[in-house]
């Protein structure tokens, strides 16, 4: 008998699809979001939303807090670690958490370095914004990873942008001969064993949900579409009029993301969405995506 | 023959992905309709909070109880398990839906947090000599069976790990994640 292996970290993720991983910062909401039909949550003491608007440096959350959350529910728990923070993560993985998310919704602890993900017990999720980015996490040893949208907002288009990009470059290397998977390979600063994966089986290697902006429904179900694997929502949920409802709403949408009739019918009177921003108004050096490399 | 997976949530392409190496017509089944003409059904691994508020949603609680074993056959993997028993130990407080189809009392999370996920090897005498790998993801145990079930896998612990009554069948592990399809080419025989 073998712990923590590979399989069973990559094996965790492929449990979760077609599912929703929400953002909760007290056990009361952890309990609502399980109550709704969250696969996950994400614990949390500020979510990015409020990030954003206090500003400062953003850490791991108090692993107390965290803990207080793990005791509420059932279901897995995820929390965040500052990207390069290794010692951040030594300390969820003490806590047993269920899965680390090396996030740049945190400030990054190191600009040159993401953690050594293999020397790990706990599974790692991480964000990304192009294919290059998604198979360089992977090489380090995420077990997971999520288009890293722009956290915060209540503005799906950089989800979208990340999403469309991953698999539109998925799409291009399988119509590539071998000799050009090598020149790939170079301008997508990826392992080529890892690009040879993805030419040949026509997917990520890893289980890949969206992130950063989703606030509707329909948003989760456009994500969807588009490829991924599940959602996660972050500010979307608890910023909102009524997050039970919204909560519930969004995790039937994922289910029935190809049936419009139920997506109109869950996206009913569910009130106000939380305000979002435009992303072009937000200034260059608060923009979360960048962050990680 | 055309196999149903429910595909409420889940790792229900895992499944389909093996039936379809295997050479079966599968169909994904998320609402009541979908269920016409299937007479197999595989419950994915997933999380058993969330696709049984969905069963309850969706209204497919009651066909699935009103047909399971019946000229339905059920195969619960994981979280599928769960879904299939009687009684859940270590549920949702207030309890959480269930097909309480099969004479089976299951313990969620029975082995602890997502570190103490594992792989291992198990016997699995009517599956042939030939030991099956068994991938455990906060896996349940069985902690006890009726009298009518038939205990078809146990850890070295004598940890009860797959079950069958008649047309269900249980694993708390994922063959769908394993190359080896031999629990889906006896769940295609039940």
């Amino acid at each position: 008998m073998e712990e923590s292996t590979w399989i069973t970290k990559v094996g965790l993720a492929q449990m979760l699809k077609g599912g929703v991983i929400m953002d909760v910062v007290t056990p009361e909401q952890a309990q609502i979001a399980e109550a709704a039909g969250a696969v996950a949550v994400m614990a949390l003491e500020r979510v990015p939303a409020d990030i954003r608007a206090q500003g400062g440096v953003a850490r791991m959350s108090d692993p107390g807090l965290i803990q207080a959350i793990m005791h509420a529910v059932s279901i897995p728990v995820m929390a965040k670690a500052r990207i390069g923070h290794f010692v951040e993560a030594q300390v969820l993985q003490a806590i047993d958490i269920d899965y680390i998310d090396e996030s740049e919704v945190l400030t990054p602890a190191d600009e040159e370095h993401h953690i050594d993900k293999h020397a790990f017990k706990v599974p790692f999720v991480c964000g990304c914004r192009n294919l290059g980015e998604a198979l360089r996490r992977v090489a380090e040893g995420a077990a997971m990873l999520r288009t890293k949208g722009e956290a915060g907002t209540g503005n799906v288009v950089e989800a979208v942008r990340h999403a469309r990009t991953v698999y539109g470059e998925i799409r291009r290397l399988q119509n590539m001969s071998t000799d050009e998977l090598y020149t790939a390979a170079k301008h997508l600063q990826a392992p080529f064993e890892l690009v040879r994966q993805v030419a040949e089986t026509g997917r990520l290697p890893v289980v890949n949900f969206a992130a950063g902006g989703i606030a509707t429904p329909a948003d989760a179900a456009l994500m969807m579409q588009l490829g991924v694997d599940g959602v996660f929502v972050g500010s979307g949920i608890f910023k909102s009029d009524d997050p039970e409802r919204r909560a519930r709403a969004i995790v039937q949408a994922t289910t029935h993301y190809q049936d419009a009739q139920i997506i109109a019918e869950v996206s009913k009177g569910l009130g106000a969405a939380m305000v979002g921003i435009e992303i072009g108004t937000i200034p260059q050096a608060q923009l979360m995506a960048g962050r990680g490399w | 023959m055309t196999v149903g997976i429910l595909a409420l949530q889940g790792d229900f392409q895992e499944h389909e992905a093996v039936l379809q190496r295997i050479g079966v017509a599968t169909r994904q089944v998320r609402l009541p309709a979908h269920l016409d003409g299937i007479e197999r059904l595989i419950i994915p691994g997933g999380e058993s909070t969330t696709i049984g508020k969905l069963l309850v949603t969706y209204r497919l609680l009651e066909p699935l109880r009103a047909r399971a074993g019946r000229d339905l056959a059920l195969w619960g993997t994981c979280a599928g398990a769960i879904l299939l028993a009687r009684q859940i130990v270590d549920g949702l407080p207030g309890g959480q839906p269930t097909l309480a189809a099969m004479d089976i009392v299951v313990r969620r999370n029975a082995f602890g947090r997502q570190i103490h996920s594992f792989e291992t090897t198990l016997d699995v005498p009517i599956l042939g000599d030939q030991p099956l790998p068994g991938v455990f993801i906060r896996a349940p145990i069985i902690e006890s069976v009726g009298p009518t079930v038939d205990i078809l896998a146990r850890l070295s612990d004598t940890t009860i790990v797959a079950a069958q009554q008649q047309r269900l069948l249980v694993t708390t592990f994922h063959p769908e994640l394993t190359p080896d399809d031999r629990f889906h080419r006896y769940f295609l025989e039940l």
